[in-house]
């Protein structure tokens, strides 16, 4: 595979520090005050220009959350957050509301050009034909910069813009489903995330379409002591397809920055929604200092009949991740799905999941997780499997390997299964295993280095959930996950 | 091409000392076969040549091509051309035969300063190996090792030491396991590898291998020593009245 001769090539490259995506862009910017204020909320939504009653939604999650207590139970440890002590707001100062890539600030294209992702739809215009097209949402701190091929998707009647457009250009649909799969009061962080959320992408695609290219957005934090809290919504109807992913990078800072998203899908009946993560945030450095935290709330909801969502991660970045993507079963022969790759190294924490709630007659689940720990990191998978009473038939299946790499690090499975229907039929597998020092000699017996070696028993330990990921982004993913792993033997 | 003088090697755990002084010079275009009793070294003669770690060099020495080998590294002694066929080849999950192989060659030759190979060429040479061996394309899809039959991982052995194409091939009992006709496919292979600038060591506790792979030359190894060497009629000799002899000789 040339994957893993690009990686041991790039793993060379990159010296010692491993994270290639931590430069920060000089880019004039425009803060916010600090702090967590009703007067924050109302200052950003302004800043939007949002109609009376998005304001009303942040100011009410804003009174909910300051009643919430930080939840404590994930295997996460790191001192108190400061809510006070951040911005929630920043925006490079050259774009308010750019209409097409000629008007957004050059420092900018050339940061994401340098994070290597497609942004110029010129590109096309000027010949170069990429096999597969993607269309790019750009996120940086708190503003969606560019949205690419946005004339070309509004052909087939796909709406693809930033979180902010939406609310003021189709205020009805996002009136209709925001907060309808994770509500306000859902939990610590999706509340914070409803009363300050900055930006994030919005996805509409129509009765029977299916999406013509892949959706994508890119999130990017710059700024120092700044949060960014976007929000994402999908919406499927009827008979639709979308596949979407989104990816994230972050600047290597001595100070953890905060990252706390929500993402909603809804799905119709037969519609499909695939949705692909690469999560790269700056993990900290090799002492476990800086890094991103990430709080996360993923949620799909099969709400139609014969609907699907299906979840990939693939997870190797923030000094914390605390992240369960689930799927609510609600429409009869619904199917959910999560695959997951977590790679943890150096003092990284992870605890993530899934949940997947049958509610609905012959629905169906899927979990397959894959986590390696290496360094002193801790990873944790945390599962809910659940069959209310009128799930009869539910089916899951879910399969949990960890991969130990050295002596120092930990690997946790914390499963949860409840049925409440004596029909359904729940089925979990774990392993937990080592590379072994015999793999390790048969590779180097046959020419391998040491890095060559962990490279190919770890892509083969994830090959299953490689496989799910869209072609382009798997080759990316493998990468990035052997970059994650360099200097783990030795 | 490869002398070994007066090795000497014990278990680093637990010091056990297992080899006690082997001499031992193969030349290129010979094939050596070392015979002997369980627990006579045989093993771990080919782990100490390969490199693994587990053992501890507390005398003699070991040269390949007159280098020293005992300095490099298990992947330097791969790519400088020394390859063992595992007596219990090793699982590797989710990594195709193929792609193994494609990433071993690769490896090896850019450690020697060579361009990879074009995916053409690479199919080319894969496949004219593999049907000389009855490896069939299913078989090279499957994660290597992984469900093989004894049959399977001993002909993927044998498919890798052609395919890396290695000076000094050292076979670490690769008859056990086979059934008659397996082990005629896989000295038929081996024998296809003979040739003046490679030697080899077959390492065995019968003669019925060498009844298809015919030897220059067999040694006796007893309780870490070399206590007999001789021409292949030594092995059918041993074959008839046992390794008792040897091991009081040793003793």
């Amino acid at each position: 595979m040339p994957a893993v001769q690009e990686t041991i090539e790039q793993v060379k490259a990159i010296d010692v520090d491993q994270y290639k995506y931590g430069f920060v862009t000089d880019i004039e910017s425009e803060k916010g005050a600090k702090g967590l204020s009703e007067e924050t909320v109302r200052f950003l939504s302004a800043k939007k220009n949002e109609p009376q009653w998005m304001t009303d939604w942040r100011l009410d999650a804003l009174r909910r959350f300051q009643q919430m207590d930080e939840p404590d139970w994930a295997r996460v440890s790191y001192p108190k957050i400061d809510f006070d002590d951040l911005y929630y707001w920043a925006a490079p100062k050259s774009v308010e509301g750019p209409k097409s890539l000629d008007e957004v600030d050059p420092e900018l294209l050339a940061t994401y050009a340098k994070l290597g992702i497609p942004l110029a739809e010129q590109e096309i215009l000027a010949g170069v034909e990429p096999k597969n097209r993607v269309a790019v949402d750009a996120v940086f701190d708190s503003v969606s910069v560019v949205t690419t091929f946005k004339e070309e998707l509004k052909k087939a009647g796909v709406i693809f813009c930033s979180i902010s457009e939406a609310v003021r250009e189709y205020p009805d649909l996002v009136k209709k489903y925001l907060g309808s799969v994770v509500p306000i009061t859902d939990n610590y962080y999706a509340t914070l995330n409803s009363a300050v959320f900055s930006d994030g992408s919005f996805v509409y695609i129509p009765e029977g379409v299916r999406c013509p290219m892949e959706l994508s957005t890119y999130f990017r934090i710059n700024e120092q002591n700044t949060g960014q809290f976007e929000r994402t919504l999908i919406i499927a109807e009827k008979g639709s397809y979308v596949s979407y992913l989104e990816g994230c990078t972050a600047p290597q800072r001595d100070e953890n920055q905060l990252h706390a998203a929500v993402v909603e899908l809804v799905a119709l009946d037969d519609a499909e929604i695939k949705y692909s993560t690469v999560q790269n945030w700056y993990p900290g450095d090799k002492d476990g200092k800086g890094g991103i935290y990430n709080f996360v709330t993923k949620r799909g909801d099969c709400r139609g009949k014969n609907s699907k969502i299906s979840w990939t991660q693939v997870e190797t970045g923030s000094a914390i991740t605390w992240k369960y993507p689930s799927c609510i079963l609600r429409g009869e022969n619904s199917r959910g799905e999560f695959y997951s790759i977590a790679v943890s190294n150096g003092h990284q924490q992870i605890d993530s999941g899934t949940k997947m709630i049958h509610l609905g007659k012959n629905t169906s689940s899927r979990v397959i997780s894959k986590g390696i720990s290496a360094g002193k990191s801790e990873n944790t998978y945390r599962g809910l499997i659940s069959a209310h009473r009128k799930a009869s038939n539910a089916r899951n299946f879910t399969q949990c390997d960890s991969l130990l790499i050295g002596q120092d690090c930990g690997a946790h499975t914390v499963p949860y299964i409840e049925s409440k229907n004596a029909s359904a039929q729940f089925e979990h597998e774990a392993t937990t295993s080592k590379i072994s020092d015999d793999q390790m000699f048969y590779c180097l017996q046959r020419g391998l280095s040491e890095e060559e070696a962990v490279a190919l028993i770890v892509n083969g330990f994830v090959k299953d959930v490689i496989q799910q990921l869209p072609m382009e982004f798997a080759v990316e993913a493998q990468k990035l996950i052997s970059i994650s792993l360099e200097g783990s033997v030795g | 091409m490869l002398e070994i003088k007066n090795l000497h090697a014990r278990i680093a755990e637990d010091e056990t000392e297992i080899l006690r002084g082997v001499d031992l010079t193969v030349n290129a275009g010979e094939v050596h076969a070392i015979m002997g009793p369980n627990g006579s070294g045989k093993s771990t003669l080919s782990y100490v040549l390969a490199g693994k770690d587990d053992y501890e060099i507390t005398e003699g020495e070991v040269l390949f091509n007159g280098e020293n080998m005992l300095d490099m590294d298990p992947d330097e002694r791969a790519a400088a051309g020394m390859f063992l066929a595992f007596q219990y080849p090793i699982e590797i999950p989710g990594v195709a035969t193929m792609e193994f192989l494609k990433t071993a060659m690769n490896a090896q030759r850019k450690a020697r300063g060579e361009d990879v190979l074009s995916i053409p060429d690479f199919m080319k040479r894969v496949k004219a190996a593999a049907s000389h061996l009855n490896v069939s394309m299913d078989m090279l899809k499957r994660p290597l090792n992984v469900g093989f039959s004894g049959g399977e991982k001993k002909r993927a052995e044998i498919l890798q030491m052609s395919l890396l194409e290695p000076k000094l091939c050292v076979l670490d009992e690769t008859d056990s396991g086979l059934d008659i006709d397996a082990l005629r496919v896989v000295s038929d292979g081996v024998n296809k590898l003979r040739s003046p600038e490679r030697a080899m060591v077959v390492i065995t506790h019968y003669q019925r291998l060498l009844d298809h792979i015919v030897p220059d030359v067999v040694h006796v190894l007893s309780k870490g020593k070399i206590v007999k060497t001789g021409d292949k009629d030594l092995a059918l000799d041993l074959e008839k009245h046992g390794y008792a002899e040897y091991i009081d000789t040793a003793a």
